[in-house]
């Protein structure tokens, strides 16, 4: 997973604003760990089955870009930031807990998979 | 019982720069150790720890990292500017750097396994960044109400001190006192190399502020409660000894500045840079002694700061008019301040930092109080007693000529109420005697380190002419008196 890191995993379509809109995550690791290796699978499952494709994880190793984590003030790892939709959002852990992790990213209590209609 | 000597050169020390606070802590903090500041809220931690920060980036070219938990670089910026340091530019000069971080648990999901790591690589950037030696962390018990799981927390931070003592740098960790154990959270478990304790007690309406060194591992040191002050000059730590007797003894003579009086003491007066006690009872005629003492200097040419407890400046220049003193053209000439306060107006340590400053402001060769007794009433006789004795010390460090009047009770004549006749060098008792139909009024030289002094009582009188000391103080014939 280390190849992909600061990159996108997944790009939704161009329409940025526009159209229905993307998610936009952000998952801080710290190196490859057994957490952040699942932290990473566990994410890309709930995105595949709740965000139907509109999303982009974007990894970041702190080991490699340190001056990245006060930016969106990263104190534990894995943490997971949930950039767009606003608000942000923070999910910390290794994202083992999908009841959890579904309510942090706002897709519980409401429907499974929110069509995105906000702005 | 004060630490002293004993001290093993085991422990390396960092000076913190405040120098009553590395007098208490033999040297400073440990090096390359944790020190943890417990104090409730307002005690003043926060400020002990970045004057921690700023002292050593500026004066001992140790750079440092500021973890703030609860303040931001901004905030703090502005806290540290009333105490007189300039933030910014250290920062500005690399020498300092500020880690603002923001935890809220509302924002914040727990979702499994997870570690401070984060923490770690935000820290050793910084440190790496400007090369830090020293590392605040302000409050990291933040970290308790912001995350929700207490075990991986207490692992994480037992990991972050070793971390910080593995790193060599010199650390100082803020806490909240806790209601049962000393820190809210238990904090001294982990961080126990160093432990200060800060407290802000209020007696009698008035507050005063002290500090306590609970525990340090491998060295000795002062195990009093030493008060201390927060003023625009940052944090002063008044260990009662703290400077020492070490100042200059000085062998040139100050007039006191009634005739009859020098006389008595070999004819020269006082030295320069002791201190005097004036008592005796109301209406004695302390504040002119005072006065005529002002005087003196001022007609040298010397400046001379009065500072009043019981009177106002007018009240004084006119009073000193009906002794046939014209106070008002030295200070129009810039010569004399009188300085006059309620003593309850502030709190103990508040006026003590306000003569300090004064002092170093205005540069006096002379201070006059008047009277040490109305500082009794703000605290207790032993908090007065230490603050008073760091004061002589500082004056005798300056060469400051310093008179100090108190008001004694009929019958306890040779006693002051707060016991610091020993810290003077001369003492001059001033007492009513009723002979026939008049009060008469006596003065006697208790004692004048280090000089021949006359051991009479010697009847004098307050006039428009001033101070006049039967036979001018000499004795010439063997009058009794009394």
């Amino acid at each position: 997973m280390n190849a992909q890191a600061n990159k996108s995993a997944k790009r939704p379509k161009a329409g940025r604003r526009r159209k229905a809109m993307a998610w936009e995550l952000r998952l801080y690791v710290a190196g490859t760990t057994p957490k952040s290796v699942a932290a990473f699978a566990n994410l890309k499952e709930i995105c595949e089955t709740h965000m139907g494709g509109k999303y982009r994880i974007e990894i970041i190793d702190l080991l490699r870009n340190p001056q990245l984590a006060s930016g969106d003030q990263i104190v534990a790892v894995p943490t997971l930031v949930r950039r767009l939709p606003h608000p942000v959002k923070k999910i910390i852990g290794d994202l083992s807990n999908t009841e959890r992790v579904l309510v942090g990213l706002d897709l519980k209590p409401a429907r499974p998979s929110r069509p995105a209609t906000q702005a | 019982m004060a630490a002293k000597a004993t001290a093993s050169r085991a422990v390396a020390k960092a000076p913190t720069g405040l120098s009553g606070l590395d007098t208490v802590l033999n040297g400073g903090v440990p090096r390359g150790r944790n020190t943890l500041v417990i104090g409730g809220p307002g005690s003043g931690k926060t400020l002990i720890g970045m004057e921690f920060l700023l002292r050593g980036a500026r004066d001992f070219d140790e750079p440092g990292i500021c973890m703030s938990f609860e303040e931001t670089e901004p905030q703090l910026t502005s806290n540290v500017a009333s105490l007189g340091h300039n933030l910014d530019a250290l920062v500005r000069a690399g020498k300092l750097l500020v880690d603002y971080v923001y935890i809220e648990r509302k924002e914040i999901e727990e979702t499994g396994e997870y570690d401070l790591e984060g923490l770690f690589i935000r820290l050793e950037h910084a440190i790496k960044r400007i090369k830090a030696k020293r590392v605040l962390l302000d409050t990291i018990e933040v970290l308790f109400s912001g995350l929700g799981n207490e075990a991986i927390l207490r692992a994480e931070l037992r990991r972050l001190f070793r971390w910080l003592s593995d790193h060599g740098l010199t650390a100082m960790v803020t806490a909240e006192r806790g209601s049962g154990a000393l820190t809210r959270y238990g904090l001294e478990e982990y961080v126990a190399d160093c432990v200060l304790l800060l407290d802000h007690r209020v007696n009698g309406q008035v507050s005063t502020r002290r500090l306590r060194v609970v525990k340090y591992r491998g060295s000795a040191h002062g195990t009093d409660e030493y008060p201390f002050l927060i003023d625009q000059k940052g944090i002063s730590v008044f260990p009662i000894t703290s400077l020492g007797l070490t100042h200059q003894a000085r062998s040139e003579r100050v007039s006191s500045g009634v005739a009859g009086v020098d006389n008595m003491l070999g004819k020269q007066g006082f030295y320069r840079g002791s201190s005097i006690l004036v008592t005796g009872t109301a209406g004695t005629g302390k504040s002119s002694f005072a006065s005529f003492f002002a005087n003196s200097a001022c007609a040298r040419g010397e400046r001379c700061l009065y500072f009043a407890f019981e009177e106002s400046p007018s009240q004084i220049l006119r009073n000193m008019r009906s002794v046939g003193l014209n106070l008002e053209k030295w200070m129009k000439r810039g010569l004399l301040r009188i300085n006059a306060v309620r003593p309850t107006s502030t709190g103990l340590e508040g006026h003590l930092a306000a003569m300090y400053k004064l002092i170093t402001d205005y540069k006096p060769s002379v201070v006059v109080i008047d009277p040490i007794t109305n500082l009794i009433s703000i605290g207790e006789s032993v908090a007065v007693k230490a603050m008073l004795t760091r004061m002589i010390d500082f004056l005798k460090m300056e060469g400051i000529t310093a008179l100090f009047t108190n008001l004694t009770l009929e019958g306890t004549m040779e006693q002051t109420a707060i016991g610091i006749s020993s810290l003077m060098d001369s003492w001059v008792l001033l007492r009513d005697v009723e002979r026939g139909e008049a009060r008469r009024r006596v003065l006697y030289l208790l004692k004048s380190r280090g000089m021949a002094h006359s051991n009479r009582m010697v009847e004098f009188e307050l006039s428009e002419r001033g101070i006049t000391l039967h036979n001018d103080g000499l004795a010439l014939q063997q009058r009794t008196s009394a």
